[in-house]
């Protein structure tokens, strides 16, 4: 398990650049690892194939470089393809906290809502900025404001975007959605009877 | 923002509330459950001590760890850890009351191919599935999402997602189709001109005479790779071809029901003054068959043109990717995608394993065998539509073609059971995704086209223009003629 707390104003720790466009949820967790009924096990397969050279041992792919990192900045169209919630919860096991990057496919964003990880965005510049500086500086910690919608690193604070939705639900602790709609059943049983599809019990 | 769209009416019929964090409850008509991505969710039900709210608008089925070879789909699976999923399906739909397809009920198959065919898809639903490609759904006219694990664990609990309405793109597609050229690429085009990211934000509304002539199984096959252009959605306004498809399948109410369930979903098609956040406009007249050149759907040309160059793309994020793409092909600029070797012909999935998919291959390949070196897997996408090509006798012209006629599951396309490219094997496949690695190798190289251009690479064992084995062959191209266009 991981535990979280219930309100995420911010998330501090060490940054992790994770390069490149388009990067799919097939290569954020292969398939063939899918197939347990838990979610226990997913850090270990995390990037599986592209951290790995084709003798199996570790290359040089940053999630190997920063071990222990907990923000990871990442560029366009992260986690694209399968809705596979695999993805951003072998990141979350791993222990990643927060992803700032230049934009989301939306089902990934959508499962990182549902576990709690402030997905931020800023532009391509920005980003490569961060990128960079996590290069120099490994060992320093990046912060994440989601209340303020800023990140800083160093001394430089920059503006960052968190969708609305994400940003309330993170604040205030209702990224629960579960118990957050279940008191609201009275309310969807009358949607329900007003459906032309579905009879009447 | 749009008003008064198919969109806009689904929405509106199944938003339940307002949620505190500014998103809508909207209520899930229909949720498809498959073994891989709801043992996670049915676990956090019972930590929580809850009931599934409503079991009889879940319906589950196998497909994407389902062995295909007959002798393997006997229980307990061979596959340890498969059976384990199984295991948990039918636990987990049996405590619930859920209506599970599993191998013995024989309507077992892709989740996306069994609840079209079945009629559980209708116009006017919400369909959620913890699979990207429920977009698929959307061509009936119905809102399709693809959920994370915990979104079915809301749905599962309360029937509901939190979600944010989206933008509506409305695509005109222009034109009409050339022999040899089908649904499949016309949705490659659309992915070719907007981008694998083109569409996040929006839902896609396809509509124009293009889209008006395809019947279900074309416009099943469009939608369903609505995901691939970066739209969680997208759909097609229902209409006379819908109606006919739907009417006599087995969860479609008949008589006078079938005709007040009509006045709802004629209510619930886009009004002719609809307004639209975008309107793009794609003309297929002249289109020749597409084949992707690289790792993602959008790296994509027609037959006609040659592979580009990394300098043809602006931003050096671009060009990188272009860059990778082609090593990871290995294949040169400039070069045309005709006459790439191919190790493995896969016909198939959720967006091409229908009968009209079978059966227009079958045309190619009549007559013809496949190419010593090619390793040709037929996977219908359900035991319905296995049955009923066996029907036709189509599973004989596959097998007399040197195909293996296999049973229905996802099968190679994402390779989670034992259907996998090994080492750099090149793919002809009719699937969704050439990923890095999604056939089931770090080094396989996926090619996606329509089915009968499948046929046609398996029968030659290399990229070909499938329209050499129609009668007519002066439309088709060779890797001459690209050169030429090349130079």
């Amino acid at each position: 398990m991981v535990d979280k707390p219930q309100h995420i104003t911010d998330v501090s720790g060490t940054g992790v650049p994770i390069y490149g466009d388009d990067i799919d949820t097939d290569q954020i967790l292969p398939a063939r690892f899918m197939k347990e009924v838990t979610f226990d096990n997913m850090a270990d397969y995390l990037f599986y194939d592209a951290r790995r050279d084709d003798d199996g041992e570790f290359n040089d792919h940053p999630l190997n470089r920063f071990a222990g990192a907990n923000v990871a900045v990442v560029n366009k169209n992260f986690g694209m393809g399968s809705s596979r919630e695999h993805a951003p919860q072998a990141m979350m096991r791993w222990g990643i906290d927060a992803v700032v990057g230049e934009s989301y496919a939306e089902i990934f964003r959508d499962n990182c809502k549902s576990l709690g990880i402030p997905a931020a965005t800023a532009d391509h510049e920005t980003v490569t900025e961060i990128q960079e500086w996590i290069e120099a500086n490994p060992e320093k910690d990046i912060h994440v404001d989601v209340q303020a919608e800023t990140v800083t690193y160093g001394e430089t604070t920059v503006d960052v975007e968190i969708d609305g939705a994400m940003q309330q639900a993170l604040v205030e602790g209702i990224w629960d959605t579960t118990s957050l709609m279940y008191s609201n059943m009275s309310k969807v049983e009358k949607t329900v009877a007003d459906l032309p599809y579905i009879e009447a019990e | 923002m749009s008003d008064g769209t198919l969109y806009d009416k689904v929405w509106e019929k199944h938003k339940v509330t307002e949620l505190p964090n500014g998103q809508d409850q909207l209520f899930i008509g229909l949720h498809l459950v498959h073994e891989v991505t709801s043992p996670q969710a049915f676990g956090m039900l019972r930590e929580r001590d809850i009931d599934v709210a409503y079991p009889e608008r879940t319906f589950a089925t196998t497909d994407h760890i389902a062995p295909t070879e007959e002798t393997k789909r006997k229980r307990p699976l061979d596959d340890e850890q498969a059976e384990k999923m199984l295991d948990a399906l039918d636990t987990n739909t049996g405590e619930n009351g859920i209506t599970f397809f599993d191998f013995e009920s024989g309507k077992q198959g892709i989740t996306h191919v069994v609840a079209p065919e079945l009629g559980l898809t209708q116009p006017g639903m919400t369909v959620a599935c913890g699979d990207s490609h429920t977009a698929t759904h959307g061509a009936f006219g119905s809102i399709g999402v693809g959920v994370g694990t915990s979104q079915i664990r809301d749905i599962l609990a309360t029937g509901s997602i939190a979600a944010e309405k989206q933008k509506v793109r409305r695509i005109e597609v222009e034109g009409s189709l050339n022999e040899g050229v089908f649904a499949k690429d016309i949705i490659l085009k659309i992915i070719q001109e907007l981008g694998v990211d083109g569409g996040v934000g929006h839902v896609y509304e396809y509509g124009g005479p293009a889209i008006e002539e395809l019947g279900m199984e074309g416009r099943l096959a469009i939608c369903n790779m609505s995901i691939e252009g970066g739209a969680r959605a997208g759909y097609i306004n229902p209409d006379e071809t819908t109606y006919d498809y739907l009417e006599g399948r087995e969860y479609v109410p008949e008589g006078e029901e079938f005709e007040q369930l009509k006045e709802y979903w004629d209510s619930i098609a886009s009004d002719a003054d609809a307004e639209y956040d975008d309107v793009v406009t794609i003309d297929v007249d002249d289109m020749d068959p597409m084949v992707t050149w690289g790792i993602n759907p959008g790296q994509v040309v027609e037959i006609s043109e040659p592979v580009p160059a990394p300098a043809d793309f602006e931003t050096q994020t671009d060009q990188e990717a272009a860059q990778q793409a082609l090593d990871h092909m290995d294949i040169e600029p400039g070069q045309s995608m005709l006459g790439y070797d191919i190790d493995v012909a896969f016909l198939g999935t959720c967006t091409n394993g229908r009968v009209s998919d079978f059966r227009r291959a079958a045309e190619i390949l009549d007559g013809h065998t496949v190419d010593d070196d090619v390793r040709a897997l037929a996977v219908p996408g359900s035991e319905t539509v296995r049955r009923q090509c066996e029907a036709e006798g189509i599973d004989e012209t596959f097998i007399e073609a040197g195909f293996q006629w296999r049973r229905a599951g996802c099968s190679m396309c994402l390779a989670m059971n034992d259907d996998s490219l090994e080492g750099d094997e090149a793919a002809a496949s009719s699937s969704n995704r050439n990923f890095i690695g999604r056939q089931g190798s770090k080094d396989g190289r996926t090619v996606l086209m329509s089915p009968v251009m499948v046929a046609a690479a398996a029968v030659e064992g290399e990229i070909t223009d499938v329209r050499r084995f129609y009668e007519d062959r002066a439309d088709a191209l060779t890797a001459e003629d690209v050169s030429e266009v090349a130079d």
